[in-house]
């Protein structure tokens, strides 16, 4: 048995045929090859499958395809500049060395985006509250507060 | 004959590998899909300890997609996973090795043991055939208990009837008892050192090839160390040509240890890939990295320390009890003894110091080294008996310590180490200023007029990084060499390709190392490519632990350098029509000395490789040269820590209000990546003190196994950590002098915070507080001191 959904990845309208128990992880990274967005956990904990879903930060292993009809998904491929730039949020990363080992990388940038977009101006206080659904293991955090900070004044929140 | 000029080193370069991290463009070994790609599950025990009396296949071999089922009876004949370190009990007798089997043949002996692999067309089919696998086990006692486990009725190996893998000890015991004898102080702890899930957030993975074209193996995988995981592999498991093996460890997502190690996963994957005859991948779950990632620390440990009227330190004595887990890991054995009471001295001229150290198996997962590994055992363990005896004699912790500082070096320990350089006074007077030590007081007081209580903590550590020289670790029972290669490879242009041995998961060598070779040669860093983990590529390689990469993987690429400027000098001699000791290597310039005739480093590659004016009768052409580095110490990194915490004594929650640390790691050649490291290090050490546990009931079943159990340090369980790189003492035996950063944060933390809970709490009574720091723990602390 299979389901046909129809959504837009990173711009790109698509129709998806999958079985239903289809992840949207699943789908990115099997499906469509966009192996940026990462599985750390089985239990929607870890924050590494973090994508946009209609601009909301989302754990893309928790989510079903067949849910997504309608929908627009945007992955960290899907906000990186084609020219070989960079998002304001993922130069403000590389900047204050807000990443070590790149695997948690992505799904902390999605998070940090939806956060200074749902959320600008926040104290670091609020800006750890607002990441503790993404765990790293490398960093500390230090320096992705001081990243996700620069990232919102360089976004204009 | 060097570039004198630094361009590079020292600056606060951005990292040159972060673009592909932050575009998504990395490649893990799970992002790696091979062409005609086949999945493998590992059907795991859900028992501690049982006979295996049957195992039927049939009806998983028959299910849909299913290419192959194997089992113990399958594999008997491949050799078990080896340990690299023999340790010796204090008798003489070797330690005990019983067989650590890819696939458990007639027992299991933890949850998580690998029972049976099943490889499909798919990870969906391989996992619902593996639902298919009917095990007919006998449930034996578990001995889960470190502690206990070495009086326990049940044998977990018949090699080891009483679960001792080693006793073992180290330094004067006569001499220490007799200090203890005559001091007019001693203080004495018992205390657990927590056990810990390393938890990178990568998950193990593996995909293995065969290619029956030329009979040859590639292995993809999350390795800390590539060559050393191949040549464990094929020549002490499988027994397949080294050199038909080629193992990459791409972009690896974090290690800490736990990724050094051959483990059964990818072993089992090469030994079934040629035997089904399409690549085979593997990706661990979560839930199966708590249950077989090697765990850490799990000590329990007796401690004393002897003192003088004057507050001088005159012994210490440490017992400890080590779990090893259900078998001996790759490094298992060298954790608890060799990387632990060697250190044991710290930062203090204690003259006396013995230990024994009684190594355990127990029906857990294997344990070896997590960051730190034994160093943070042995922090914590001085650290808390020098606070508590500060403490106890009213002095100041400080000031105690200034009192027992190591001031002479080289300073040869009593417990085999000799320090080459430190000088720990200004680390710790820097931290205190940092702090705002002489501000504390009034801290306390307004918290107390909250009804909270304030504490302060000191660690003053010592590390040893970069484990060397190869000869005295062999001597010591390492069973494999501790140098690291590098490779130079010049092109004609003048760009360079550097191959390391050293292996980065997060660690930023693709521009440290960058920084080191462009200064080096005097040319732009975009004309340096570092190149690692592939052993396809690498001459050699023994990766990446210990604090090891720069002190030692960074020599390795220098002492290369020197090779090619040294050619570099003849074949410019030659061109400029001089001898070659009246050319020198500056700036990127070949020059005769005193004139201005020179040649640019490209023009000498180019000369190199189009050798059309070039002295062939006496020099080969071509510029490409490596070099191994063995040491001839280890490096001895130090750092003054101190830790405020703000305790709530109706519900026993901790709040970190300040963290202050100040490294000596000699010299530093990326701050701002030195810095990251130091950061990450304290979280880890934090959350070992105040959040993380491993917890196995009696039965063996791991309460812990989940993110929902096991507490992993999150953004806002900590402030803005203040750290601090002291201009520090340079390492005297490496050319770089450098020391090695990676540990230090989760080898001072610890005991830093612990010493703070029980400095909040010391005047209501409390003396120790068990890590991790939970609310329950210091709470019931608390109740149990009124009472």
């Amino acid at each position: 048995m299979t389901v046909t959904v129809g959504l837009s990845i990173n711009g790109r309208r698509q129709e998806a045929t999958v079985a239903p128990d289809t992840t949207l992880v699943s789908y990115l990274r099997e499906v469509l090859r966009l192996t940026g967005t990462h599985v750390g956990c089985d239990t929607a904990a870890c924050g590494a499958c973090t994508v946009l879903v209609d601009g909301r930060a989302v754990k893309s292993c928790n989510v079903l395809l067949a849910q997504l009809a309608g929908r627009e998904i945007t992955t960290i491929e899907g906000i990186t500049p084609a020219d070989g730039s960079l998002h304001p949020m993922q130069q403000a990363f590389r900047a204050c060395h807000g990443l070590q080992c790149g695997f948690c990388t992505p799904g902390m940038v999605m998070s940090a985006i939806d956060l200074v977009m749902h959320h600008p101006h926040g104290t670091e206080a609020e800006i750890r509250q607002g990441l503790d659904g993404n765990f790293c293991r490398c960093t500390g955090y230090q320096n992705i507060v001081q990243a996700v900070a620069q990232g919102a004044r360089a976004m204009g929140r | 004959m060097s570039a004198a000029q630094s361009h590079y080193t020292g600056k606060r370069l951005e990292r040159r590998e972060d673009y592909r991290f932050l575009t998504g463009a990395g490649q893990y070994t799970d992002d790696i899909t091979l062409p005609r790609q086949s999945y493998a599950y590992f059907l795991r025990s859900p028992h501690a300890h049982a006979r295996i009396r049957a195992v039927s296949t049939e009806a998983a071999r028959a299910a849909p997609g299913v290419l192959g089922v194997f089992t113990g009876k399958d594999v008997a004949a491949v050799g078990g996973l080896p340990c690299g370190w023999l340790i010796k009990s204090i008798d003489g007798t070797p330690m005990k090795e019983p067989k650590h089997p890819i696939i458990a043949e007639s027992r299991v002996r933890h949850v998580g043991d690998q029972v049976a692999l099943v490889v499909a067309d798919s990870l969906a089919e391989a996992r619902a055939a593996a639902a298919l696998i009917e095990v007919d086990y006998e449930v034996l006692p578990a001995v889960t208990d470190t502690a206990t486990a070495a009086a326990a009725r049940t044998a977990i190996h018949d090699e080891a009837p009483d679960n001792v893998c080693f006793t073992w000890a180290i330094g004067d015991k006569a001499a220490v008892d007799a200090a203890f004898a005559r001091a007019a102080h001693v203080t004495r702890l018992a205390f657990i050192n927590n056990r810990l899930i390393p938890n990178a957030i990568e998950p193990r993975a593996a995909n293995a090839a065969y290619s029956r074209g030329d009979d040859s193996y590639t292995l993809y995988t999350t390795s800390q160390n590539p060559h050393v995981e191949r040549l464990l592999m094929t020549a002490f498991v499988l027994g397949l040509p080294e050199h038909k093996v080629r193992v990459i460890a791409p972009d690896v997502g974090g290690g800490f240890g736990s990724k050094i190690y051959l483990y059964a996963e990818e072993t089992a994957l090469v030994w079934a890939v040629k035997r089904i005859g399409r690549p085979i991948k593997w990706t661990a779950e979560r839930s199966e990295s708590f249950l077989t990632d090697a765990h850490g620390r799990d000590h329990v440990t007796t401690a004393e320390l002897a003192l003088d009227a004057q507050g001088r330190f005159l012994a210490l004595r440490a017992d400890t009890t080590a779990n090893m887990g259900a078998y001996l890991s790759t490094f298992a054995s060298c954790i608890p003894t060799i990387l632990h009471a060697t250190l044991l001295a710290g930062q203090y001229a204690t003259p006396a110091i013995y230990c024994r150290v009684q190594a355990v198996f127990t029906n857990t997962a294997p344990v070896d080294a997590y960051r730190g590994a034994g160093r943070p055992e042995a922090t914590f363990l001085v650290e808390r008996l020098v606070e508590t005896a500060a403490h106890e004699l009213k002095i100041d912790p400080a000031e105690l310590r200034r009192r027992n500082f190591i001031r002479e070096f080289p300073y040869a320990s009593p417990v085999g180490l000799t320090y080459d350089t430190g000088d720990y006074q200004p680390l710790l007077d820097r931290a205190v200023a940092l702090a705002d030590a002489a501000g504390f007081k009034a801290r306390r007081a307004a918290s107390a007029a909250r009804g909270m209580r304030r504490g302060l903590g000191y660690s003053c550590y010592i590390e040893a990084c970069g484990i060397a020289p190869s000869n005295v670790a062999g001597a010591l029972g390492a069973r494999a060499g501790l140098f690291e290669a590098g490779e130079v490879r010049v092109h004609p242009t003048g760009k360079v390709t550097v191959f390391t041995g050293s292996h980065s998961h997060g660690q930023g060598h693709e521009t440290t190392f960058a920084q080191i070779v462009a200064d080096k040669l005097g040319i732009p860093i975009e004309d340096v490519d570092i190149q690692h983990g592939d052993t396809g590529k690498i001459l050699f390689g023994m990766g990446t632990y210990g604090s090891r990469s720069l002190a030692v993987g960074g020599t390795a690429i220098l002492k290369a350098l020197d090779k090619v400027i040294a050619k570099g000098r003849k074949i410019a001699a030659h061109l400029l029509e001089a001898s070659d000791e009246d050319v020198e290597f500056r700036d990127g310039k070949f020059s005769v000395v005193g004139t201005d005739r020179a040649k640019a480093f490209a023009e000498v590659a180019l000369s190199a490789y189009v050798p059309h004016n070039y002295p062939l009768g006496k020099l080969e052409p071509g510029l490409n040269e490596n070099a191994f580095y063995d040491p001839s110490n280890f490096t001895f990194p130090a750092g003054a820590y101190l830790c405020e915490v703000e305790i709530d004594p109706g519900t026993g929650a901790v709040r970190i209000e300040r963290f202050t640390a100040v490294d000596d790691f000699g010299n530093v050649i990326n701050p701002m990546i030195v810095e990251g490291q130091v950061h990450g290090g304290l979280a880890q050490g934090l959350g070992q003190a105040l959040l993380e546990g491993c917890v196995y009931n009696s039965d063996g079943q791991l309460l812990t196994g989940s993110y929902s159990d096991y507490a992993m340090p999150r953004a806002s369980d900590f402030p803005q950590f203040a750290v601090e790189l002291a201009k520090g003492t340079p390492c005297t035996h490496n050319p770089l002098g450098v020391k090695g950063c990676g540990e230090a944060g989760a080898i001072g933390a610890p005991p830093a915070l612990i010493n703070a809970v029980v400095d909040a709490l010391w005047e209501e009574g409390v003396r120790d507080v068990r890590m991790p720091a939970t609310p329950f723990a210091v709470w019931s602390a608390l109740q149990a001191a009124r009472r």
